[in-house]
């Protein structure tokens, strides 16, 4: 449900020019002023626990976080449970990324194929991951096959939309110049056709691997005994807000490189082929 | 012949004909329907909640908290975003913590919030505002941010006052990319809502109501919660789609 709503704005509609509104300028401080509100959230926070003003259960200490978190590296707990975590994600997204391209270019290229699962498939999609759970969790257990089905879910329905999407944008005079140059099919796949949906693609990757590692967090918190949702639901379960707050850092952290990755990755490709309509 | 082919080919073929074959495998045993139920079974579940109230109730809740929560997010979430995008100070200072604080996946938020605002209802709906938060702030800034070049002109030959600029000018231009902000973050608030009844402690809601059926190994009560919650997603999303299609703002259009 979701996944469908960002695509729907991938629409082809042509809009009038926008521009920036005329605003009034400020001096050359601005990269330096982003810093000003996570160092005054810092120090505030330095200062409430300093003075004592919170219950250290309540608001750790900024460097009992830090400790918590050196002790996490230390014994190797985060490292373990972390690997657990993006190994889940890895095997959970090749699975659903590879499904849904395939889904989604069947029903790309084929018509016949596209009015027989295309409703079947949004209404499938309507459904949000969340409430696939129970239903999973009964038929598969709370065991590692959960977690994998349920990140791949997670990325297949933006990937069979990316995947659609993208392989109804190859223009249609392409393919008929392919034709006429009587290009192979597997040279027209990878000639014409690859480099007009491969934006398209990339951009279901980014949004797929943006809610696997959602689903994963979720799935961990609620039913998993080991991977780094679980650690942080044991540390809140012992009140160890410090370890709690290192971990979210980190998941926080994760999700950051998985996107800046992929944007990473999509604008070489944009740079190469011009980008998603 | 040709219409027969059609029909076949249609999309109601493929859920009919995976009904029929569970409702028979179900009947004729070659599915366990303890725990693949059946279709029939899934009916009859319908309509006793149905009858003895406990589903609506349930919805009742879960609406309840999901409006009140959304009604929150959304609310800031189009304050700061316009804020944001007309206060180049405020974006300067806010924009670089905002986006690292979004990138902090959703569902990490709850054991800090369950921890700090109880286990209770605050701490559900503020999960809930938090999840509706995000994107309407995202698209409240991007919508505001930039209008149409022509508009500008018109503005400046009118010399609009800032005020005015923003009631007739900025707010219209950015409606259509607001209103998808909303119905974005009403999309989360609702993925929100059935999350925080699993995850905090239990208490009434669909969420909670699948949860407590998944304890018991009533596959059909899950079932049918995964329906009820598919459907009400959908009809909020109808809702907030065919609300942004009217035009409920007359700005700049009207002015030329």
């Amino acid at each position: 449900m979701t996944d469908l709503s960002h695509w729907a704005q991938t629409g082809l509609r042509t809009r009038p020019p926008r521009v920036n509104l005329p605003l009034p300028r400020l001096p050359r401080l601005s990269p330096l002023l982003g810093w000003l509100v996570p160092a005054a959230l810092l120090l505030a926070w330095y200062g409430i626990t300093a003075a004592h003003l919170v219950a250290e259960q309540i608001l750790p200490a900024p460097a009992t976080v830090a400790e918590a978190f050196a002790a996490l590296v230390r014994d190797g707990q985060l490292q373990d449970n972390l690997l657990i975590s993006l190994s889940r994600v890895f095997y959970g997204f090749g699975a659903g990324a590879l499904a849904g391209l395939l889904f989604g270019a069947g029903m790309g290229f084929s018509d016949a194929f596209s009015r027989l699962v295309r409703p079947s498939f949004l209404m499938v999609a309507q459904i949000p991951i969340l409430a696939w759970l129970p239903f999973l969790m009964l038929l598969l257990g709370i065991g590692e096959a959960l977690k994998i089905v349920l990140v791949a879910k997670a990325v297949f329905t933006p990937m069979t939309l990316a995947a659609n999407a993208g392989i109804r944008s190859v223009p249609l005079r392409y393919l008929e110049v392919a034709r006429m140059l009587q290009l192979s099919r597997w040279r027209t796949l990878y000639r014409v056709v690859l480099p007009s949906a491969l934006p398209h693609l990339f951009s279901g990757l980014r949004y797929g691997l943006t809610h696997a590692w959602l689903a994963l967090v979720m799935v961990e918190l609620l039913a998993s005994y080991e991977g780094i949702g679980y650690l942080m639901v044991y540390s809140r379960q012992l009140f160890q807000l410090d370890v709690m707050l290192a971990i979210m850092l980190v998941i926080g952290a994760v999700g950051l490189v998985f996107d800046r990755l992929l944007a990473l990755g999509e604008a070489r490709l944009v740079r190469r082929y011009g980008g998603a309509p | 012949m040709k219409r027969s082919l059609h029909f076949l080919g249609g999309g109601a073929t493929l859920p009919i004909l995976l009904l029929l074959v569970w409702a028979i495998a179900a009947h004729l045993g070659w599915l366990d329907v303890r725990l693949w139920s059946s279709p029939g079974s899934v009916l009859t579940a319908a309509w006793a909640v149905l009858r003895d109230g406990s589903l609506l109730a349930a919805l009742r809740a879960s609406l309840a908290r999901d409006f009140a929560g959304f009604t929150i997010g959304a609310a800031s979430g189009l304050m700061l975003g316009l804020l944001l995008a007309r206060v180049r100070l405020a974006d300067l200072l806010l924009s670089p913590t905002l986006n690292s604080a979004r990138q902090i996946a959703l569902f990490a938020w709850v054991p800090f919030l369950s921890l700090w605002l109880g286990n209770g209802e605050h701490g559900r709906i503020a999960f809930i505002a938090l999840a509706a938060f995000f994107p309407v702030l995202l698209n409240a800034h991007l919508g505001a941010r930039q209008v149409e070049a022509r508009y500008i002109e018109v503005a400046r030959a009118l010399c609009l006052k800032p005020h005015r600029l923003l009631l007739k000018l900025v707010l219209p231009s950015a409606l259509p990319q607001i209103m998808t902000g909303l119905r974005l973050g009403l999309i989360y608030a609702w993925l929100a809502t059935i999350g925080a009844e699993y995850l905090f402690t239990t208490t009434t809601g669909i969420g909670s109501m699948m949860m407590d059926a998944r304890d018991l190994f009533r596959m059909d009560l899950v079932i049918l919660g995964m329906a009820v919650i598919g459907g009400i997603g959908f009809a909020l999303n109808l809702i907030l789609s065919r609300l942004g299609r009217l035009s409920l703002w007359r700005g700049v259009e009207e002015m030329l």
